[in-house]
């Protein structure tokens, strides 16, 4: 692929002289962000010691920030491949609206203050764990994995999967068997449903050069993987039903979801290229939707679990097993 | 005389200083008030000897 394909409008004829705060923001990834503070604070809100309301909050933003600033570096990085994709086109960069060097800036100067306010609110321990996800998502994700290999998303969703390991440490300033099970069900959770998105969104990771599974390995290979993954999963989502930060409550939704997501994943498993072309990929759209809703499901029961526990007391303990 | 005219730099220029004017406010009631709850924790005693 030429750079004139990658970036056929030349930069310094587009570039507005002074971006609007709007498009900061959307350097920051909001979307991602809010997945990030949820998260974050579902870790925080389970973790047996709270750091209090006002800490607590302070801790929230530096994660939320910190993690807006590896948005910011990645959108710098990748703005020539988000040129070329329809649904990344309209970011700031790409667009004209914010100049790479700025997003750069703004990237870097926001993930310094992050680690930095982090450590001074809350601990060493959550600062270092913050300014190490920051540089996985925005060194060995975007600038390493995305372009060289097909299971990119597999490691590099290990970035995603922090958030709430960092809320723990906030809380306790240690890291212990509960939080390493939230991270290792978004960590299982990042493949399938990225695959799912990449099963109908497949052209325009083609035309960027992008190696996601579906154009790599193909369709085929993408939906075992995806109904792989899906397995996998069950377990490692079920297991914090019996841990401290569990409870019946947790567990109840995580058997529904599990059995709710597996049934999606099997049916894009069975179905081939053809049935998925003729009727818009609506099973794989649904999965995707559902993959949502999955994540959402099992952290806010996390969080509730965590109130029950705030008002009832330890009223879960004859079924923490580990 | 300089004309008075507010080109369209301007406007993005006054939202972009609003903003940051706004964020450097917050944060630094941020500072304030995590010193408040960090002392009222007894996180940061001053030792006087």
């Amino acid at each position: 692929m030429s750079d004139a394909a990658i970036d056929p409008v030349p930069r310094a004829e587009t570039a507005a002289p002074e971006a609007g705060p709007r498009d900061f923001l959307l350097l920051l990834k909001p979307r991602v962000m809010s997945l990030v503070i949820f998260t974050a604070l579902v870790g925080m809100l389970a973790a047996p010691a709270g750091p209090g309301p006002v800490i607590g909050f302070a801790a929230i933003l530096c994660i939320a920030a910190g993690a807006g600033a590896a948005g910011a570096l990645n959108m710098w990085w990748d703005s020539d491949i988000d040129a070329v994709m329809k649904r990344t086109a309209k970011r700031p960069i790409p667009s004209g609206r914010v100049a790479p060097e700025e997003a750069l800036g703004f990237g870097l100067g926001l993930s310094v203050l992050s680690v930095m306010m982090l450590a001074l609110f809350a601990n060493l321990l959550s600062a270092a764990l913050l300014a190490f996800t920051i540089f996985f998502y925005a060194v060995i994700y975007s600038m390493w994995l995305k372009r060289a290999t097909p299971q990119n998303i597999v490691i590099g969703g290990a970035a995603g999967a922090f958030p709430p390991l960092i809320g723990w440490a906030a809380a306790t300033g240690t890291v212990a068997l509960e939080p390493v099970l939230m991270f290792g069900l978004i960590f299982m959770w990042t493949p399938p449903h990225f695959w799912a998105l990449a099963l109908f969104a497949e052209t325009d990771y083609e035309k960027a050069g992008v190696p996601m599974l579906p154009n790599a390995a193909g369709e085929a290979e993408t939906r075992r993987q995806i109904w792989i993954y899906a397995l996998l999963l069950a377990p490692v989502a079920i297991l914090p039903a019996f841990t401290e930060v569990g409870g019946p409550l947790y567990l109840a939704t995580a058997l529904w979801l599990n059995g709710r997501f597996l049934r999606g994943c099997l049916a894009v498993r069975r179905r081939g290229a053809a049935a998925a072309a003729g009727d818009g990929f609506k099973v794989e759209k649904r999965v995707f939707g559902v993959s949502i809703t999955y994540l959402f499901g099992h952290f806010a029961a996390l969080g509730l679990e965590a109130l029950l526990r705030l008002v009832l007391g330890d009223y879960a303990a004859p079924m923490v097993l580990l | 005389m300089i004309p008075k005219t507010e080109h369209e730099l301007h406007k993005r220029r006054k939202g972009r200083n609003l903003a940051l004017g706004g964020a450097l406010a917050f944060f630094v009631l941020l500072l304030f008030f995590v010193t408040m709850a960090k002392l009222g924790d007894g996180q940061m005693i001053m030792k006087g000897y």
